[in-house]
Parts: structure tokens; sequence; C-alpha cells
């Protein structure tokens, strides 16, 4: 009996023969997954798709930041450009003034980040569905105001130029030399080993209970608000990361790096990717991402046209394209694993 | 063990309940009837926390919990299966029971608790893997209880149990309810089917429109004509 509901639920779609065939060579397809990424450098790409790829990399770790709290726990952030933000401006203040270190600064861009998710979270978090979003999308504007007016800091509207690039023991990482290729790496694995473990912790299942079921996890004796809040401060720490990776990236920020267009730029990449999952996040950068990008002949339809796509992917497969059914997205592996038990 | 007095439960202006007093003593199951909209739910939900707009008092062990938070009910041992087996129907049957562990650390003590509860439902030792949302109610239902067994309370409060189950489910769960009383649980257990619920208490109240209208031996209410009327469905 159970074999058939688990069919029932498996589905048989192409995507989930696709998903199967990556359960059941996990290991050499990562493998081949890691080989490719580390070789990408060498495989003469101009210096303009290299930095499309690390862009891909910023957007993965961005859309992994908003996961935490918009797919495992539920609560929906319209303001994760102000995390993004603080963290760039944080990074790129501390290597442009006071000449610190990339690795320091980036963990002080993330920290600050974090601790200004715990100041917007422990009073907001009480807030449910719309009024959340509305607190968020509030806060992502404050921090845009913040960044335009406090010119003695953050030089205004004119941003901060000639933010130096990471260096590692005097050797600066350049996209000539592929040095922020490797970095965009390392900070991506990193986040991707962080998230699988928070999710795969007594954390991570808590989160997802007060997705499924508030009630019913407080019954559990799980602190709904404390969790959330919890949940907010990781997410906005892996926004500021990415922040302070971006901004010695691009060279050059100013409060437009971080309007309500990234905000909605990282929504739509964990809706497309599937919410609660974190290969999704990675599809879900590398599609949007590169579609404004191979779409340019389409000059402003593009905009129009990246709208359609979304319209119709709500319409047809609401749970993102790497989602499982909606109700069970994360759940993949261990269904596709019992089917490859049953089939050997 | 629980001494409620006085419990009043507003929803709003509207006064669900109107001065509940009951009592419950260690090692019993003690069970509250009546029809639909009684308050039998509510007055469930006040003494787990849910419902946080009680007036009243409520003791357990000697300690007042009226107004104190669902989740540190949990730690003072009252767990509560919910009305209508509220499993988190994305979860595997395992994650589900290790929630109902969450605040416990030591793991021998959690492992203890799988045992405990996979030797009550050994159903659920088969679908271990399974996802909870694709279990049958009745699977369901054993889920619910099991996952508020897992941190070994000692008020088992049940709402429902029998809501939506096959006659042979319902006894079966009820076997099983009589069980778990064995083990040393005390029960509260909220029905609609009185017939069942009698049949294992050892008290019961019976609970009309927010007040408690009759309360004795569950055998004593089972053959008092009004009861039988009311809510058995005997003349």
């Amino acid at each position: 009996m159970s074999d058939n509901k688990n069919k029932e639920t498996a589905g048989s779609g192409f995507i989930y023969h696709m998903e199967l065939f990556l359960e059941r060579y996990k290991l050499p397809v990562s493998a081949v997954c890691a080989l490719v990424l580390l070789a990408v450098p060498f495989m003469g790409f101009s210096q303009y798709i290299m930095r499309i790829l690390i862009m891909i990399g910023v957007y993965t770790m961005l859309g992994m930041g908003l996961n935490i709290l918009t797919g495992y726990v539920g609560q929906l952030s319209l303001g994760h450009a102000g995390f993004f933000g603080i963290g760039a401006y944080t990074g790129a203040l501390l290597m442009l003034r006071l000449g610190v270190n990339f690795v320091f600064a980036a963990i002080v861009g993330a920290c600050l980040a974090a601790l200004c998710g715990l100041l917007l979270g422990l009073p907001t978090l009480r807030l449910k569905g719309t009024y959340l979003a509305i607190v968020t999308l509030g806060f992502g504007e404050i921090a845009r105001m913040v960044f335009m007016n406090w010119a003695p800091v953050t030089n205004g509207t004119l941003g901060l130029k000639n933010i130096p690039r990471p260096s590692f023991f005097g050797f600066d990482l350049t996209l000539a030399n592929h040095g922020l290729y490797y970095l965009m790496l390392v900070l991506v694995a990193l986040v991707t080993v962080s998230c699988l473990a928070i999710i795969r912790s007594k954390t991570g299942r808590s989160f997802i209970a007060i997705k499924e079921d508030e009630i019913a996890a407080t019954m559990m004796g799980i602190q709904i608000t404390r969790s959330k809040v919890l949940a907010f401060v990781i997410s906005a720490f892996i926004t500021g990361l990415a922040g302070s990776f971006y901004a010695p990236l691009v060279g050059f920020i100013d409060p437009n790096s971080f309007t309500f267009d990234v905000s909605s730029l990282i929504i739509s990449i964990v809706i497309l990717g599937g919410m609660g999952t974190i290969r999704g996040m990675f599809l879900g950068a590398v599609v949007l991402i590169i579609f404004p990008e191979v779409s340019r002949f389409l000059m402003d339809y593009r905009f129009v046209v990246y709208g359609i796509i979304l319209v119709v992917m709500m319409r047809f497969r609401p749970q993102g394209v790497l989602g499982w059914k909606s109700q069970m997205p994360y759940k993949l592996p261990r269904l596709a694993r019992e089917e490859l038990a049953k089939q050997s | 063990m629980l001494k409620v007095e006085g419990l009043h439960t507003y929803y709003g202006n509207i006064r669900a309940l109107k001065g509940i007093d009951m009592e419950i003593q260690q090692g019993e199951i003690v069970t509250l009837i009546g029809s639909n909209g009684a308050g039998k739910t509510t007055t469930l939900n006040s003494i787990a926390g849910i419902v946080r707009s009680a007036k009243g008092s409520i003791t357990f062990e000697g300690k007042s919990i009226v107004g104190m938070p669902a989740h540190s009910m949990v730690k003072m041992g009252i767990s509560l299966a919910p009305e209508g087996r509220e499993v988190f129907p994305a979860l595997t049957v395992e994650e589900n029971l290790r929630l109902g562990a969450y605040i416990k650390n030591d793991k021998g003590q959690i492992s203890a608790a799988f045992d405990r509860v996979y030797t009550l439902f050994p159903r659920l030792k088969e679908r271990i893997r399974q996802q909870a949302g694709t279990l049958s109610g009745g699977e369901q239902q054993m889920l619910a209880i099991g996952r508020a067994l897992m941190n070994e309370p000692k008020l088992l409060l049940l709402d429902e149990p029998s809501l939506g189950l096959a006659p042979n489910i319902v006894l079966m769960i009820f076997d099983l309810i009589q069980d778990i009383n064995k083990q040393g649980v005390t029960i509260l257990l909220v029905e609609q089917n009185a017939n069942m619920a009698l049949s294992v208490a050892h008290r019961a109240y019976v609970l009309e429109i927010g007040k408690i209208s009759m309360q004795g031996k569950a055998s004593d209410l089972a053959n008092d004509p009004r009861v039988r009327q009311a809510y058995l469905g005997l003349a």
C-alpha cells in the first residue's frame, strides 16, 4: 500500500527522473560538477562570462539566505536588499577607510547584517504574512535611505568607488587571475554546507515544523518567535556575507545597487528554483542571472518575458523547478533513495 | 494533579467557557464529553496554553499554569495531541517523532522514548521513513499520539482521537489509550463519541454550552438516563 502511495507522490516527470539519476550517481555527479567548476577558468572564457559566473555565485548565496527564512520557516521578506547593502557597505568601508583584510571585513559585514536582522526581527516577527512583508519592505527602503543620506560615511548618492580587491598574503584576487572566481566558489561552498547542516539539525526540523503548522510546533515545545528570529538572523548573515563579497567584486557601490529590484530578484530565484531546496537556489540563480544577458536582443521587452515566465511558473509549477510536490519539496532525496532501494 | 477552577475563556467578546471546574487525579483517564460547540476543545486548548485568553485558575502539580505559553507547558509535562491530528505532513514519521522530543537533549532518553512509542505503535515503525502526509487517518492519529508521548508527559491531553476514523480503528486507538494509561500517563480525553469515551474512562464530565452540567464515575454516567438520551442516543 505504501509503495503505491509513494509512487503517486513521486510522480514520473522528467525532473523526477533527473533527480533519481542524480541521487543514484550522487558521488560521481558531484565530483564531475566540482571538477568542472574548478576547471572553468582554464576553459578560456572571456572576463564578461567569468563575471556573470561570479554573479551567479553571489545570487546563489543570496537565494540560500532568503531560502532559510522563506523556504524553510515560511516567512516572506521583501527587504533582503537591505541586508545585502549593509553587508556590502560595511565590508567596503572597512576595506576602503581602514584598509582591513577582506576576510575580516566580510565577517564584520555579515555580523552587522545579522545584528540588523536581530534588531528588526525581535519586534516584528510576531507579525504574520502580509504585515511582516510590509515591515521588511519598509526596512529595505530605510536601509537604502540611510546609504543615500548618511553622506559622511557612505558618500551619499555618489557611492563608494575604488573598493580594493580582496587580497591574500599580498596577492590580489582579480577577475583576470581568476582569484575572485575561486573565492566565490569557496564562499558558495561554505554557505551551502552550513545551510545543509542547519536544515538537517534539530533547529532545521523546528524551522520546517513552524512552516507546516505553527500551533502544532508550539506544542512540541518550540518557541516560535525565538526560532523565527534565529532564522531571520541566519538569513541576514548569509545575505550580508554575499554583500561584502559583492562590493569588492564590482568595485563600486551606490544606494541604487540595493533597490527593491534586488529584493524581488532574490525572491524570484527562491521561487523559481524551488522554495525549501538547496540545489534549487543554484538553478534559480543560473536562470535568472543568465536570462537578462542572453535576452539582450529583446531589449526592454525582456522584462515582460521575465514577468510572463514567473506567472507561467506560478500557474504550472508553483513549487519551483526543482521543488518537489509543493508540500514536500525538501524530501526528494529520501523518496528517491527509497525508490532506488526498491529497484535494487 | 490538574485542578481547574472557575475557568472562563473568551474569544473576543464571546464567552466560550463560563466557569469550568474540574479535577484530574494522578493515573486517571478523565473524559470530557459534550455536543458540538460545548467548549470541549476550548477547555483543552486553555489548559494546554494555546488559547491564551483564559481567566480563572488552572493548577498543575500545585503550580499555577494559567496564561503560560504552550511551549512551557510541554516542559512541565503536559502534552496535547490536537484535534484533526495535526502531524507535519512533509516530514517523515521519524522526524515527526523527533520533533515530539524537541525539548529533550539526552540521546538515551530520546531513544528510550522512540522504543516506547514503537512498542505501542508497531505500525509506525514500519512507516518510519514515510511522509506523515501519506499515512492513513488511523496511522496519522497514532503518530499524533506517539509524538505527544515522545516528551514523556505526565498528563496527556487527547482531542477527539476518534474523529473521522473507521470504527475498528477507533476501537484500536481506545485500546491503546488504555495501554498508555496503564504505563502511568494520566489522560484527559475529549470526545464526541461519548459511548467509547465512557467505556475507557474512570471519571467523566459533561460539558454543555460552556458549563459542566454533570460529573461522576464514567460507569455511572453511562447509565444515567439523561446522558443516555442526550449523548448515547439511547432512550
